[in-house]
C-alpha cells in the first residue's frame, strides 16, 4: 500500500519537495502555513492518528477525507491543540507548536469550525462574531465599565467588523436574531464567520456542507474558494460531500484508520486504488 | 429596536431611584413602618449578593455555594478597619468610614476569590461548588475564633483566646464585633445597589462580559477563538468576590454588635442563590426584584409565627411552578408583544420592516 502512495506523490505534477506536500504550484517557494511533522496520538491502546505528515501552503484551499473513523476530526483537534500529540509536531507559519494550549494555536492564526455545532447559542449573532473579534479589538475591562470613550471607538469599530464579516454570507439582517433560532446551515455559515473573524491564517472547516442541501453546498463551494482569494489564507477542511471536496480542494488528503493512505489532486485520488480500496473495500471481497 | 433596547436595559435603575427617593420621603415624614426602615439596607446587601451570584452562576456558569463566605470576609474586615478608624484614627464623618470600610471589606474579599479561583477555575465541572461550600465553613470557624484587639493605633490578632491582648477588643470571637458604632446609611445602600447593577451591567455589555458569556455557553468554541477561560472565569468570580464583600463590609456596620459569623454559614449562601435563581439565571434585573420581594416576605409573614417558614417555602414552591408554566410563559410574552406593538404603531405612516419585527418577537 504504501508503495502505491509514493508512486503517486511522485508524480503528481504539483508536488514539490518534500515529497509529502500538497502545495500548489503557486505557493512553491514561499514558507508553507502548517507542517505537520510524524503527528501521532494513542488514546490509552489505540491508535486514532498515526505519522500524519502534511505541508499546507499560505494559500491553498486543502481536503482532508476519509471513511467514519478515519481520524479525521482527530487530526483537527490535534491541529487546534484540543489534544497533545503523542508523537511528532506541527508547524504553524514555521513555529513548532509543541506544549501550546487552543488559545495559543488561536492566537497564532488557526481557527477553525466544529462538526456538531458549537455557536454561543444563547447569544446574538453580531455577538458571536464580535466574540470572535476578541483577540483584536480590545480594551481592558475598566474601560468597559466606566464606559470611557475608547469603550465607544472600539465597539463601534467591532459592530462595523462584525457586520462586514456577516456580509460575506449575506447575514447581516440576521445579527440580532438569537444564534440557537438559526436554521442549520445558517449556523454552519456564522460558524465559519466567527472563525473568520479571528483573523486565521489557516481556516479548519470540520464538514461545512452537512446539513445543507445541494444549491447550499454549492454556494459555499463558492463562498470558500471567495473567503480564501479575499482573506489571502489557508483552508483545510474535512468533508463528506465529495463534490464539494473534488470541486474546490486543490489538493486532497485521504485518511483511513489513521494513516494517510494517498494524497494528491482530485484526479490522481479518483484514479487511487487504495482509496477506492478504502471506500469500497477490496475488489476480490466484492466478487466472492 | 433600538429604544426597546435601551428601555429593556435602563428602567431597573430608574425603579430603584425611585425606590429610593419613595422611601427617603418617607423616612422623612416619618410614615414608613419601622419593620421596613430596618430592612431597607438589609435588602441593599442582598439585592448586591444577588446580582453579583448572578454575575458567577448565571453569567460565567460556575456554581458557587460559599458566596455569603466573602460577605462575611467583607463584614468582618470592614468592621475592624471602621473600628481602627474611629477609635485609633479619629475619623470623625462616618460616611468616610462607611465608605473605606467597604472598600477594604471589597478588596479583601476579592483577595480571598483570587485565591480561590487559582486552582479551582482551571477545572472543568462542579470543583468550584464543593470548594466554595468548604470555604464558607472554613471562613465561619476562623472568624468565630479570631480575637482583635486595639491599642494605641495598633491592631493584634490572636486566635482561639483573646485574653492576653492589650487595648481595647475590637472583635471577640464568637461574642462578635464590640467598640464599633453603626454608620450604615440608607443612601449609601442604595448607592450599593444602583453601583453593583451598573458594575455588573456594563460588565456584561463590554467585550469581557461577551467572552465571560462565551465560556458558559460553549467553553470549546470559546477557546478555539483565543479566549482564555481560566482568565475570564476568574474575572467574574473575583468582581463578584469584590461586589459580596462590600455588601459584607456595610451589612455588618449596619448590625455592629449583632454581626455574628455564623450569619455567614452556606444556608444563607443557598439563600442568594435562591434569589439568583427566582430572578432568573442571568437576569440581573429579575435578581434584583427577587432579592428585595424574598427579603421582605419573610419578616412581613412574622405574625403566621412558626408558619412563617413553611408559607416562605410554599411561596417559592409556586413561584417556581408559575414561572415555569408553559402557559403562563406564553401568555406573558403575548402581553408584551402586544405593549411593544402598541408603542410601534403610533407613526401612521407605514414603516417598512415593522414586518421583520412582529416575525422577530414571534419566538
Amino acid at each position: 500500500m504504501s508503495e502505491s502512495i509514493r508512486k503517486i506523490n511522485t508524480d503528481t505534477k504539483m508536488v514539490p519537495v518534500p515529497s509529502n506536500s500538497i502545495i500548489p504550484e503557486r505557493d512553491i517557494g514561499k514558507m508553507p502555513v502548517l507542517e505537520c511533522k510524524h503527528l501521532g496520538i494513542d488514546f490509552g491502546g489505540l491508535t486514532a492518528v498515526e505519522d500524519f505528515n502534511l505541508i499546507i501552503g499560505k494559500t491553498e484551499i486543502a481536503g482532508l477525507i476519509g471513511p467514519n473513523g478515519a481520524g479525521k476530526t482527530t487530526v483537527f483537534n490535534l491541529l487546534t491543540k484540543v489534544y497533545e500529540p503523542t508523537r511528532g509536531t506541527s508547524l504553524i507559519n514555521g513555529i513548532d507548536m509543541h506544549g501550546m494550549d487552543t488559545v495559543a494555536a488561536s492566537k497564532h492564526g488557526i481557527a477553525r469550525t466544529f462538526q456538531n455545532i458549537r455557536l454561543f447559542s444563547n447569544m446574538s449573532v453580531e455577538d458571536n462574531v464580535r466574540i470572535g473579534l476578541h483577540n483584536q479589538v480590545k480594551y481592558d475591562m475598566f474601560s468597559g465599565i466606566l464606559r470611557l470613550p475608547v469603550f465607544w471607538k472600539k465597539e463601534k469599530e467591532q459592530h462595523e467588523r462584525a457586520m462586514e464579516l456577516l456580509g460575506i454570507f449575506g447575514m447581516q439582517d440576521l445579527a440580532n436574531e438569537t444564534s440557537g433560532s438559526l436554521p442549520y446551515g445558517a449556523q454552519r455559515r456564522l460558524e465559519i464567520v466567527r472563525a473568520l473573524a479571528t483573523n486565521p491564517k489557516l481556516l479548519l472547516l470540520d464538514e461545512p456542507a452537512a446539513g445543507m442541501n445541494p444549491h447550499e453546498t454549492e454556494e459555499l463551494m463558492e463562498n470558500i474558494a471567495k473567503i480564501r482569494d479575499q482573506f489571502q489564507i489557508a483552508i483545510l477542511l474535512i468533508e463528506h460531500d465529495m463534490s464539494l471536496v473534488m470541486g474546490v480542494c486543490e489538493g486532497i488528503c485521504v485518511l483511513n484508520f489513521g494513516k494517510i493512505i494517498a494524497k494528491g489532486t482530485a484526479e490522481e485520488i479518483q484514479a487511487n486504488p487504495a482509496v477506492i480500496e478504502a471506500y469500497l473495500g477490496k475488489r476480490k471481497e466484492a466478487e466472492a | 429596536m433600538k429604544k426597546k433596547n435601551i428601555i429593556s436595559r435602563f428602567w431597573i435603575y430608574l425603579v430603584v431611584i425611585a425606590f429610593w427617593v419613595i422611601c427617603e420621603l418617607l423616612i422623612s415624614q416619618e410614615s414608613l413602618s419601622p419593620v421596613i426602615q430596618n430592612q431597607l439596607i438589609p435588602i441593599c446587601c442582598w439585592v448586591t449578593m444577588a446580582v453579583s451570584l448572578n454575575l458567577v452562576v448565571g453569567i460565567s456558569g460556575e456554581l458557587s455555594l460559599g458566596h455569603a463566605g466573602f460577605m462575611s470576609l467583607g463584614a468582618f474586615s470592614g468592621l475592624i478597619i471602621a473600628g481602627w478608624l474611629q477609635n485609633a484614627a479619629q475619623v470623625e464623618s462616618p460616611v468616610a468610614r462607611l465608605v473605606l470600610a467597604m472598600l477594604a471589606g471589597g478588596l479583601i474579599a476579592g483577595i480571598f476569590g483570587f485565591l480561590i479561583g487559582i486552582p479551582v477555575l482551571r477545572l472543568r465541572g462542579d470543583y468550584l461548588a464543593i470548594v466554595t461550600l468548604a470555604f464558607g465553613e472554613i471562613i465561619n470557624s476562623l472568624i468565630i475564633n479570631l480575637y482583635v484587639n486595639l491599642d494605641q493605633g495598633t491592631l493584634y490578632f490572636k486566635f482561639l483566646k483573646g485574653r492576653g491582648l492589650p487595648g481595647i477588643p475590637l472583635l471577640a470571637g464568637a461574642q462578635g464585633p464590640d467598640n464599633i458604632s453603626k454608620i450604615a446609611l440608607v443612601p449609601a445602600g442604595f448607592i450599593l445597589v444602583l453601583l453593583t447593577l451598573i458594575i455588573v451591567n456594563n460588565l456584561i455589555h463590554c467585550r469581557t462580559g461577551r467572552a465571560i458569556m462565551a465560556t458558559r455557553d460553549n467553553r470549546i468554541a470559546a477557546e478555539s477563538v483565543g479566549i482564555n477561560v481560566t482568565k475570564y472565569k476568574m474575572t467574574a468570580f473575583v468582581t463578584a468576590a469584590v461586589l459580596a464583600g462590600m455588601a459584607g463590609a456595610m451589612y455588618g456596620l449596619f448590625m455592629s454588635r449583632a454581626t455574628k459569623p455564623t450569619m455567614f454559614r452556606y444556608t444563607k449562601s443557598i439563600d442568594v442563590l435562591v434569589f439568583v435563581v427566582m430572578g432568573g439565571l442571568g437576569n440581573v434585573n429579575g435578581s434584583v426584584i427577587s432579592a428585595a420581594l424574598l427579603t421582605i416576605l419573610p419578616e412581613q409573614l412574622r405574625f403566621l409565627n412558626d408558619y412563617r417558614m413553611l408559607i416562605y417555602a410554599v411561596v417559592l414552591i409556586l413561584m417556581m411552578l408559575i414561572s415555569n408554566n408553559p402557559l403562563i410563559r406564553s401568555w406573558m410574552t403575548r402581553v408584551k408583544e402586544n405593549l411593544f406593538r402598541r408603542n410601534k404603531q403610533t407613526p401612521s405612516v407605514p414603516v417598512p420592516g415593522l414586518d421583520d419585527q412582529k416575525g422577530g418577537g414571534r419566538t
